[in-house]
């Protein structure tokens, strides 16, 4: 056996990907949630300068990709970037770093922490082999859904229901006005009037509130599940509402088994595909069995976007 | 009661132009905007309670609206 140049064990989570050319490689960084310190930043970019071609990618995923870096400072590379904590991600068959919006402590629009939640899954459940294929979570912290839940195996997106205090309502319209959804109108009695099955959960009439009146009766995501984008994308559908952010590791966990064991021998398959395989109900059914008061009374498969004209195999 | 007109001025700068005008305005006074319809009124009033203001009310008038509001403390 050849002398090793590199330490292999850097190698076995991924994130180091093969670029043309010889001895070239692009380094995934770890960077849950898209969020990271200037110092960070500024070590990054010491190392990008010193190793790279002397630009980096920013990753569709919120990731920054070091560019053409020889295979031969692959250890030096990891131990420069380890002085600020920096990680390197991962690839192939594995649970990805996930994604979030910039979350509620300084976005008006955010409704749940979606970075706590993002460094959490990171920290519990990043490089989990599934077996199968790679499989992508992601938070969004409002209705907005700017990191797109329906299009990651499991998507979370924060939602608020709203309660009235009628006696503290001093009936200046302000929420009916905000409410673009035509969820709320004032009423005969100059006071607001809720149409739960318009509401989609934003919380605009809470933020906008002078008094307080209204507030949150229960908060928590929307979870999406099954969605994929690639050659033959999927949009996921609804399986949770209101799950409580404590409990979002355990959630992603519960499916991640389920996708273990009903994908066991299917080949490298993502998780949407064996929804539509295996029915939805079984999935569903499942995570009753763990989140009875969250999961939703029925849904529909994984929705087939048409890429092109019918793909041979791909039923509509 | 001083009224600051903000019709045809879009987000953001309405509310900063409301900031700036409630920077000489004493704390405790009211004072009415006047906000055209769609994002301004959508927009104005939750970004001016999250800097501390008390909203308290909201008027149609003919094609726009009034938001009457006492300026918070600092």
């Amino acid at each position: 056996m050849a002398e090793q140049k590199i330490d292999l064990r850097n190698l076995k989570a991924g994130g180091f990907i093969k670029e043309r050319g010889k001895d070239l490689f692009t380094v995934r960084l770890r960077v849950p949630g898209g969020r990271m310190s200037v110092d960070r930043l500024s070590k990054i970019a010491e190392v990008a300068q010193k190793y790279g071609k002397g630009y980096v990618h920013l990753s569709v995923r919120q990731s920054i990709e070091l560019i053409n870096i020889n295979f031969a400072d692959f250890d030096a590379v990891v131990a420069e970037l380890g002085e600020e904590q920096q990680k390197v991600a991962s690839c192939g068959a594995r649970v990805r770093v996930p994604t979030a919006c910039g979350g509620c402590e300084y976005n008006p629009n955010g409704l749940v922490d979606t970075q706590k939640s993002a460094l959490e899954v990171d920290q519990k459940l990043f490089g989990t082999a599934t077996g199968h294929h790679k499989f992508k979570v992601c938070f969004a912290g409002c209705p907005f859904d700017c990191p797109k839940s329906a299009i990651n195996d499991v998507g979370f997106q924060g939602a608020v229901w709203p309660k009235l205090d009628a006696d503290g309502c001093i009936s200046c319209g302000l929420c009916a006005k905000s409410c673009t959804e035509g969820a709320l109108s004032m009423g005969a009695d100059n006071k607001p009037v809720f149409d739960a099955a318009r509401c989609i959960y934003c919380g605009d009439c809470i933020k906008v509130c002078p008094t307080g009146a209204w507030s949150a009766e229960r908060k928590g995501y929307t979870v999406r599940i099954g969605g994929k984008w690639g050659r033959r994308p999927l949009v996921g559908t609804l399986y949770a509402t209101f799950v409580p952010e404590e409990r979002v590791v355990e959630f992603i966990a519960t499916v991640l088994a389920w996708y273990q064991e009903k994908a066991e021998g299917a080949g490298r398959v993502r998780l949407g595909d064996v929804i539509i395989r295996e029915g939805w109900q079984s999935l569903l059914e499942r995570l009753r069995g763990y989140f009875p008061e969250y999961v939703v009374k029925e849904t529909i498969a994984p929705q087939v976007i048409q890429s092109q004209l019918p793909l041979p195999g791909q039923h509509v | 009661m001083q009224s600051i007109d903000l019709r045809g001025v879009t987000c953001p700068t309405n509310f900063v132009m409301a900031k700036l005008e409630l920077e000489d305005v004493e704390v405790g006074t009211t004072v009415e905007f006047f906000l055209d319809d769609g994002e301004p009124v959508k927009n104005v009033p939750r970004s001016l309670k999250d800097e501390g203001h008390k909203l308290l009310g909201l008027q149609e008038r003919e094609g726009y609206y009034v938001l009457t509001l006492e300026k918070g403390g600092e």
